[in-house]
């Protein structure tokens, strides 16, 4: 069993990795300054020009991105490469109704599977392991992402995906599972169904590890994951901008490694954008230094976290980040899928049965999270025929399968219901207890 | 237009299926000074269609209105049984070799009157097929 998967860049010495970042990002920002027209403007309006970037201190004069930006720069334009180039694409959800499109090259491919190689490798998978994946496979990343990289370590893959949470187990038991990928909530919802086929995972499977992400979770549901079901769990994080979920605990479970030559972390405050020191909490901003399709820089990523102090005891000199514990705007991650209210709003609008007045529910019955809304329907729209009226909510429960890949339950409601606001609307109830 | 008298003019009312939300709008056409004279809930899990036959429908349509409830007005054709039996049978049938649909319907019984009221997909069509069968109407006067 391999200790580290690459030495080299995992346990380099902090002064030369800060050293290999700056070179890094001044090789990073040449290139977008001369073929990405977006960052060349972007650059040109911050008055920065590649010659400023002289160590990675220099960050801190480069323009942040935003979200907003790959909406409209939607599907490719925020492309470097010619599209010849262009081995793969990844959707996931925008902030309207166009979802956020993220194109990977060879070399993309490359740094995003080494990152989980070196995860994997950390926390003790290799080639004697058998790992499950119930990500979801296709233009989420979860699946393809952790399948290339169990593959690299030599692992036996079980592409399982999601869903048919029977057969999983099935499976889990007759090919000697020894890790499984998935988000924790799909690891509690696996719990309860093996219990239910009269299945004991901790007794019954050769399960003992799960690596586990795509949603927020803490350390109180990692406590009642272990106990329940024997395994050891391990936080895994990275979002598709930077190609997907990438960086992950070691074997000692005091932060996630991210690999400083593949992507520099800064924790900014949220208001002001200024840099925080390590320990502080605070947004964070991504820059990918090895990405080569869709550039990643000063990326407001809009996750919550802190860089840790110190070293870990595992030998690994790399940036270690703390437990995601929020997010600065108002993206719900619901069963691994990031949904925006704005996405709902887009969809709801698209409808002439509904009116402007809706609300979110999202909670949790037992393992699994339940999005309800509650919508306004239209004098015009409405019916004496229940039939009619049970169509409409079924049109609109469709449409948002549609645009979220996520059940919705529709509640029709009669115009003036449903609470106005003066000011910032909340119409989100997250009653999950994490 | 032929049959219009027979066509009775019925009010739906969207009601939210939650505690109170039926009283809530009861007493709503009270305020508005509405007197049903027959009613019918239908509901589904989380919302209800209260039909009902008002005195003045149109004056109460617009009373109902301007309290900011969703009211919709429909016509229907109610059928007289309290004297020949087996006219709900006959109308059926009638309005099914006739290709009317009947979408749902209920019982009407006030002032000696006792009749089955019933929303088609065309009432005028549905007028003249069960006029012309003999089948016995009742008037929106009667009502």
């Amino acid at each position: 069993m391999r200790e580290y998967w690459n030495p080299e860049m995992e346990c380099m010495p902090a002064g030369e990795l800060r050293e290999l970042q700056g070179r890094s990002l001044r090789r990073l920002v040449e290139r977008l300054y001369d073929f990405n027209r977006f960052y060349h403007d972007r650059m040109r309006a911050a008055g920065v020009l590649p010659s400023d970037i002289r160590s990675i201190d220099d960050a801190s004069r480069l323009p942040f991105m935003y979200k907003e930006d790959l909406r409209e720069n939607y599907p490719t334009k925020m492309f470097t490469v010619p599209n010849s180039e262009i081995v793969r694409f990844h959707a996931s959800s925008g902030t309207s109704g166009k979802p956020t499109v993220v194109g990977y090259t060879k070399g993309d491919l490359e740094y995003w599977t080494e990152a989980l190689a070196r995860s994997l490798t950390s926390i003790g998978v290799g080639s004697d392991d058998v790992l499950q994946v119930s990500y979801g496979y296709g233009l989420f990343t979860g699946g393809l992402g952790l399948h290339y990289g169990a593959e690299r370590v030599g692992a036996s893959v079980v592409p399982s995906s999601t869903g048919n949470t029977e057969r999983q187990l099935e499976l889990m038991q007759d090919l000697d599972v020894t890790t499984i990928a998935c988000t924790p909530s799909y690891m509690m919802h696996m719990n309860t169904v093996a219990k239910r086929m009269g299945m004991d995972i901790r007794r019954d499977t050769s399960l003992r590890k799960a690596i586990l992400g795509a949603e927020p979770w803490t350390e109180s549901m990692r406590r009642h994951i272990e106990e329940s079901t024997g395994v050891r769990a391990y936080d895994i994080y990275g979002t598709s901008e930077q190609a997907g979920p990438m960086f992950s605990e070691c074997a000692e479970r005091d932060g996630i490694h991210v690999g400083g030559d593949i992507m520099m972390v800064e924790i900014l405050d949220p208001a002001t954008g200024e840099r925080l020191e390590d320990g502080s909490e605070g947004e964070m901003a991504v820059t990918m230094l090895k990405k080569e399709a869709m550039p990643m820089v000063r990326f407001r990523v809009k996750d919550v976290a802190s860089l840790m102090k110190g070293e870990c005891a595992c030998g690994r000199t790399s940036p270690r980040l703390s437990r995601i514990t929020g997010r600065t705007d108002d993206m719900l991650i619901i069963r691994g899928i990031n949904v925006f209210p704005s996405q709902i709003e887009y969809a709801l609008m698209r409808m002439p049965e509904v009116g402007d007045q809706y609300m979110i529910t999202v909670s949790r019955d037992g393992d699994l999270d339940h999005m309800t809304l509650q919508a306004e329907i239209r004098s015009e729209a409405f019916s004496d025929k229940v039939e009619d009226m049970v169509r409409i909510r079924s049109r609109i429960e469709s449409e948002l399968k549609k645009y979220l890949n996520l059940a919705v339950a529709v509640e029709l409601k009669a115009p003036g219901e449903l609470p106005r606001f003066e000011g910032k609307a909340k119409r989100v109830i997250d009653k999950r207890v994490y | 237009m032929a049959g219009e008298e027979e066509i009775i003019t019925q009010l739906s009312i969207f009601v939210n299926n939650e505690p109170g939300r039926l009283a809530g709008v009861a007493r709503t056409l009270k305020d508005a000074g509405v007197n049903m004279k027959a009613c019918n809930l239908a509901e589904s899990t989380e919302f209800g269609i209260l039909r009902a036959l008002v005195d003045d429908p149109e004056g109460a349509f617009e009373k109902i209105r301007a309290k900011g409830l969703i009211v919709k007005k429909t016509g229907l054709v109610g059928v007289r049984v309290e004297d020949s039996p087996g006219a709900l049978f006959g109308a059926a049938d009638v309005l099914g070799r006739a290709g009317i649909n009947i979408e749902y319907g209920y019982a009407y019984s006030r002032g000696g009157v006792e009749a089955f009221l019933m929303r088609v997909d065309d009432p005028g069509k549905a007028v003249k097929a069960l006029g012309g069968a003999g089948i016995p109407l009742v008037k929106s006067s009667e009502i």
